[in-house]
């Protein structure tokens, strides 16, 4: 016997799951672009398929960063992803043993109990295991159905796996988790009456078989059981397409075009689409957002995610972000949340068009120096900043040019952050070109905003662009610089875009260190905070900036430092209205801690008389 | 003449009326609804002195969300879009007024009422 009606409903959902899976796909290879189909192409016979592979096997089955957020929660994820792929790989193979070695239909491996009673006499001499398939398969089961507790738990105890808040699902998601989560339970049911009735199960399934033949009617409940079992596999698959479990056929893919180098690019298209199609909502980054903190809850990556991919934009949703970058950081897909919001808001802002005719091309006027410094908008509104840096350079015997001296047109990143790339790349051009004009080799900026959109998205070739924080630890480290010791107690604060945004967190605290004691705070680097002063945010108003930042402070002063030191204009300014500590620009504070670099060797030298 | 007026030192101004009734008031609406700080200004004009793009040419965010709030929107989609939304404005503001918002609502708005004659949202 190979068939029974049970199957159907399993059956054309497996069906009408691989229909609209096939169509999906095509749309997303037709909308590529050429050149990122060929890319895709040439990674698919690369060393790339075995990066691929390797991320596939540590990320969508072991979930290793999952493991590293929480336990659990990694376990949970786990024992879904592997427990499930395990008992399809396995189940298969037992049917091939069972079958003599022929391909079976698709359903049969699935309901294998159903269909041999028997399972104790193996009808292939190869496996001389007895009874290998029978514990094993059982063993799998209960793997997944270990999981399925804990997420039973997660519902009411999700602190127990390092969320506090979760993900709000909307209906297609119920009914897809309802039916995911009935999977296992009905097929450990279905699996135990039939071993019930035949004693062909293994450990799990044959205990349970004989309590249930005690006190049930078994050659009633058997059947039903198999239909139940099929109906909710069928119910899964229907839902599938249309709610968060797509992440799972999608992810897949997601890892392998990101492995072969292909980018965000425009919006909407297709790597973005699988970027939306990828997100599982598992909820990490609402947590990690700081619009919880004045009830935004609702803009948090998840929920962009969920709005794009539904086609139901929100202006208002797509305006309400910091840009700080936590819930990239957090993600454990890996999705470029901060660019898809960009795409969003690039849609949003599609009609407004800036003119920028009036920029008038002027020469550079100066001398050649090999060094440029660029204090940038926000360093202007900081001029203690400005001077600090001169003073340095002075004092370090520096030849520099000061760019923006008399002021110069913002670097384009704030636009970009607004979604307006066009108007954006205007002022790139105008940029590089006044840039490229000075001949120099080297861009200093104090601004992390500029440093990151220069070294993103300007084209200065044979050009190094450093953060001022980046230069003066060069310049201590190569003897340029001496600083002087305080007693002073200071913590520092990672700006966003310095920090996840360009990557620099231990230059800034190495120039520190050698000035002040700088004390741990319980949320920096990778996982710092956002000071509230954002030109990434564009809709919120101050009083609840005011309290994000205020948020930001307290985690900062927990140690009761004396300053608070940060390497951005805009988070000093920021944290300065605050007038709660005293803020210091990471160059202020070398600046007025400068020692003559001659007089450093006499020190010592005292020192060891003495 | 008028370069006669100039070099005397002073000249006359010409008699300006604001007709409030035929001024397009739609604008100042919508904007207020989406970035309600557009009542906060003072228009002491702290935003037009810190102004990157004013340092290039005529632009003044000041008289803008002024010719806002009068209702005389006419050619200000082109005053408007000489911004740089590099967010000097908003900082200094002495009333938080959410300067970048008010920019982008501002073009998103009198856009809408080019395109469709009226700025206000369909019912």
């Amino acid at each position: 016997m190979t068939f029974d009606l049970f199957v159907l409903p399993f059956f054309f959902g497996l069906i009408f799951l691989t229909v609209v899976l096939v169509q999906k796909y095509s749309r997303w290879i037709a909308m590529m672009d050429s050149s990122d189909r060929v890319k895709a192409g040439m990674a698919l016979f690369s060393v790339n398929l075995l990066k691929s592979i390797k991320e596939v096997v540590l990320e969508s089955l072991l979930h290793r960063k999952m493991f590293k957020r929480n336990p659990l929660l990694g376990y949970m994820h786990m024992s879904f992803a592997l427990g499930w792929l395990l008992l399809i790989i396995l189940g298969n193979l037992e049917s091939r043993v069972y079958s003599g070695g022929h391909i079976n239909p698709p359903y049969y491996p699935i309901f294998l109990k159903f269909f041999i009673h028997d399972k104790r006499v193996l009808p292939f001499e190869l496996f001389t295991l007895p009874g290998f398939f029978r514990f094993i398969m059982d063993f799998i089961l209960l793997f997944v159905l270990s999981g399925l507790v804990l997420a039973l738990f997660k519902r009411t105890r999700s602190k127990w796996f390092g969320l506090k808040k979760t993900t709000q699902h909307n209906s297609f998601d119920k009914w897809a988790i309802t039916s995911l989560w009935l999977i296992f339970p009905m097929r450990l049911l279905a699996e135990s009456f039939t071993a019930g009735l035949y004693q062909g199960g293994g450990f799990l399934t044959n205990t349970l078989g004989s309590i249930f033949d005690a006190i049930l009617p078994l050659q009633y409940l058997a059947y039903p059981a198999w239909w139940a079992y099929s109906t909710m596999l069928g119910i899964f698959f229907v839902t599938l397409p249309w709610s968060r479990f797509m992440h799972i056929p999608t992810e897949i893919v997601l890892i392998f075009l990101r492995n072969a180098g292909i980018e965000q690019g425009k919006y909407p298209g297709s790597f973005s689409e699988i970027e939306l199609s990828s997100c599982p909502r598992c909820g990490v980054c609402i947590d990690v957002c700081q619009m919880n903190e004045v009830d935004k809850t609702s803009s948090t990556a998840v929920y962009l995610i969920r709005s794009l991919r539904d086609q139901q934009p929100d202006k208002q949703l797509n305006a309400n972000c910091m840009m700080c970058g936590r819930c990239l950081q957090a993600c454990p897909v890996g999705i470029d949340t901060l660019g898809l919001r960009v795409g969003a808001r690039s849609v949003d802002n599609k009609s407004i068009a800036m003119d920028f005719s009036y920029l008038k091309k002027q020469p550079f006027v100066g001398e050649e120096t090999g060094i440029v410094y660029f204090a940038g908008c926000m360093g202007h509104l900081t001029p203690g900043v400005k001077r600090a840096i001169v003073q340095i350079f002075n004092h370090a015997k520096i030849d520099f040019t000061f760019l923006d001296e008399d002021g110069s047109i913002c670097c384009g990143r704030p636009l970009k952050l607004a979604g307006l790339r066009e108007a954006a790349s205007k002022l790139v051009s105008e940029n590089t070109r006044m840039i490229k004009n000075t001949g120099a080799q080297l861009l200093v900026t104090s601004c992390p905003i500029c440093l990151k959109t220069f070294n993103n998205d300007y084209q200065l070739e044979g050009m190094k662009v450093m953060h001022h924080s980046v230069y003066i630890d060069k310049l201590v480290t190569e003897g340029k610089l001496a600083l002087r010791p305080e007693e002073l107690k200071a913590v520092y604060h990672d700006p966003c875009e310095l920090g996840r945004g360009s990557g620099i967190y231990e230059q800034p605290r190495n120039v520190l260190k050698q000035i002040a004691e700088v004390a741990d705070v319980a949320e920096e680097q990778e996982n710092s905070l956002c000071c509230g002063g954002s030109i990434g945010e564009l809709a919120m108003d101050f009083t609840q900036r005011n309290i994000i930042r205020d948020n930001a402070l307290k985690i900062l002063c927990e140690s009761k430092p004396d300053l608070l030191v940060t390497a951005c204009p805009l988070c000093k300014k920021t944290y300065d209205s605050a007038n709660c500590i005293k803020v210091k620009d990471i160059a202020e504070v070398v600046a007025a801690n400068l020692v003559s670099v001659k007089h450093q060797p006499k020190t010592t030298e005292m020192v060891e008389q003495g | 003449m008028e370069k006669k007026v100039k070099n005397f030192g002073y000249s006359v101004t010409r008699d300006r009326q604001i007709d409030f009734d035929a001024n397009n008031h739609d604008v100042g609406k919508i904007v207020a609804l989406a970035e309600p700080t557009l009542h906060l200004c003072i228009s002491c004009g702290t935003c037009s002195a810190t102004c990157t793009a004013s340092q290039f040419t005529e632009f003044s965010l000041r008289q803008v969300i002024l010719l806002v709030r009068r209702g005389e929107t006419k050619g200000l989609l082109k005053e408007v879009s000489k911004c740089m939304l590099c967010g000097k404005c908003q900082l200094v503001c002495p009333r938080n007024v959410s300067t970048r918002n008010l920019i982008i609502q501002i073009s998103r708005a009198l856009c809408n009422h080019e395109v469709s004659g009226s700025a206000m949202l369909k019912p």
